[in-house]
């Protein structure tokens, strides 16, 4: 087990190094940087000189190759460089925000799995009855309502029946709960409803496949009562897969509420992304991509040795 | 005496129709035909359905409620909203299609390839979409939306097309690998090897035909996730820019700031967005349930 996660550990480099790779060198394939828009965005008047001059402060100027080592060096020294556009640090930039949008993802993690497991298991006991198709429709509706209209409509809602808005303004959890939760309860409803879709699916599917297997038939021939079968013998095995679906779904949000902080007006992670992109911040789309795709295979890690800790038919060795 | 024997009528095998078949299994995947159907028809014949021009600006009707001249109101331009919606189903749907089959194509053939050769190449192939797999499908769109810039041939974005077939690249040849994995070890793979087939040949007739149905299934399911990428993108303003008529754009900009005044000016163009994913996902859930019993969920 230890071998198995140092193993596991030391192959997200070569990941990590690839997404690396590919995000350096996607960004500067086309020609256009940050001194471009930053300079002449306005269609202002800056002469070729200025920009060179100010493309060499910024070490634009240098070969690719060795602007990669520079940053690669950087990244080995836990320093992502400063962000182009407001030279402040990337670091600084994204912890900024990211307290916010981890707080959004933890909120719609906790609503989704709360809604998704009896809903999912009622679907499951009652597969082919009226309330399996509900729960379909009702499922397949959160994978295609896009997370940010269902944000708009929820800001409607609250606009006609309470003539009120969420604040804009991000107070921190432990400095008013209120105030907090006033705000970004929306946020995490909006993309909860996907969430929980999501994650229902998964447990239904999962659930009939368990119950079809020699355990539960035995633990029924037992005279177990049918509740305890559901709640411990089956429940327990089919929510394996949807842990890795919760921890996929919640890495996603990490990177993914891009939308729909866009229409509460939150300034996260995601709104930071779009930022970036639209200014052509080299330094910080790399170190946002850098961020997100970590705990992508952090998760992924964790999810597999979770597995391994539910599950003890699974070793690894 | 000779008794004649009566002529058995031979029972006429019906070939079966697999179109009536499957509307018959599967009422709602029938449903979400018929909403795809009506789409694509508003997309093709958009200057026949829609009522007005969708760039026709008219200042006298600014911010109309919906009424009998315009079903679903009009903008802050005055531009009429339900013709903006007839017009986007053009936009959605050839980004949708074109974006979901390059991606779900591209995908479908690595992973055949990585599970025919097996080994190194294998190994390869998948290290580079474990990369790919590591950014969320809206982040790799919005990372290639920025390398590639605005690129538009024929009033359609390829740039926006590209930037949402590569993320659906990776999720595909996953999905693809795993069947074609069960197929590798099937005699007939074998046996065209033993006949000294190319690799290319065996690849192509004899492992893809047999991957089709998952293929399929995958590629309706991305045509959805595609429609909803670029509505996100559009809606940021890195994708479909105006006066293209898009359903994505059309909540975008002003139409926050109408909340009070115009909520109109939100609900049509999410519900088309929704209503098109909507049977999109329903016809990909219908269609695996018809070509795949096993996996029925």
């Amino acid at each position: 087990m230890l071998r198995y996660t140092i193993n596991r550990v030391l192959l997200m480099i070569p990941t990590l190094l690839g997404v690396a790779v590919l995000v350096f060198f996607m960004l500067r394939v086309v020609p256009g940087d940050v001194v471009e828009i930053k300079l002449r965005g306005d269609g202002g008047n800056v002469s070729q000189e200025t920009i060179e001059l100010e493309r060499k402060r910024m070490g634009l100027d240098k070969p690719f190759v060795s602007q990669f080592g520079d940053w690669m060096i950087g990244m080995a020294t836990l320093d992502l460089g400063k962000s182009m556009w407001t030279e402040r640090p990337v670091i600084e930039e994204i912890s900024l925000r990211l307290e916010l949008s981890l707080q959004v993802a933890i909120m719609a993690t906790i609503i989704a799995v709360l809604i998704a497991i009896p809903l999912g298991t009622a679907a499951a006991l009652f597969r082919d009855t009226w309330i399996d198709y509900v729960v379909r429709i009702v499922t397949i509706g959160g994978l295609s309502i896009p997370s940010f209209w269902f944000g708009m409509l929820i800001m409607l809602t609250l606009l006609g029946l309470f003539n009120w808005l969420p604040p804009i303004t991000f107070t921190p959890i432990y400095v008013d709960p209120v105030a907090n939760l006033t705000q970004l309860i929306w946020p995490a409803m909006a993309v909860g409803y996907r969430y929980c879709a999501v994650v229902s699916r998964m447990i239904r599917s999962s659930l009939l496949e368990v119950m079809n297997e020699d355990y539960i038939r035995t633990a029924r021939a037992k005279g177990v009562y049918e509740k305890v079968v559901i709640s411990r013998h089956a429940l327990r095995n089919a929510l394996l897969p949807a842990i890795t679906v919760i921890g996929l779904e919640f890495t996603f949000l990490i990177g993914g509420l891009v939308v729909t902080e866009q229409v509460f007006n939150l300034n996260g992670i995601g709104q930071l992304f779009v930022q970036s992109v639209s200014r052509n911040d080299f330094t910080l789309i790399q170190g946002m991509v850098m961020l997100i795709a970590a705990f992508y295979v952090f998760v992924n890690l964790i999810i597999d040795l979770l597995y391994a800790v539910f599950d003890p038919r699974i070793r690894y060795e | 005496m000779t008794i004649a024997a009566p002529a058995v009528p031979t029972p006429r095998i019906r070939e079966p129709n697999w179109f009536l078949d499957f509307c018959r299994q599967q009422p709602l995947g029938a449903v979400s035909f018929v909403i795809i159907c009506c789409m694509m028809f508003a997309g093709i014949f958009s200057r026949l359905v829609a009522p007005y021009d969708p760039l026709d600006i008219d200042f006298a009707s600014i911010l109309g409620a919906p009424s009998w001249e315009h079903p679903c109101g009009t903008d802050a331009y005055g531009r009429d909203i339900c013709s903006r919606l007839i017009f986007g189903s053009r936009t959605a749907l050839v980004i949708g299609f074109t974006s979901s089959f390059i991606g779900s194509t591209l995908g479908a053939v690595l992973g055949v390839a990585s599970a025919y050769f097996g080994g190194r190449i294998d190994n390869w192939i998948q290290r580079f979409m474990d990369i790919l797999l590591a950014f969320p499908l809206i982040v790799l769109a919005l990372v290639v939306v920025a390398a590639l810039r605005k690129f538009v041939i024929g009033g359609v974005d390829v740039n926006l097309i590209f930037a949402i077939a590569i993320p659906i690249l990776p999720r595909v040849a996953r999905v693809v690998r795993a069947a074609a994995l069960s197929v590798r070890v099937m005699p007939y793979v074998d046996a065209a090897r033993a006949a000294g087939y190319s690799d290319t040949r065996i690849i192509f007739r004899h492992m893809a035909p047999n991957v089709v149905a998952p293929y399929l299934i995958i590629l309706t399911a991305f045509i959805a996730q595609a429609i909803l990428a670029e509505a996100s993108l559009s809606f940021l303003g890195l994708g479909v820019t105006e006066p293209t008529a898009a359903w994505g754009l059309m909540l975008s900009g002003n139409a926050a700031d109408f909340y009070r005044e115009a909520p109109w000016m939100i609900l049509f163009p999410g519900a088309a967005i929704s209503l098109a994913v909507f049977a999109f996902n329903l016809f990909g859930d219908s269609l695996r349930d018809y070509l795949d019993p096993r996996f029925r969920m």
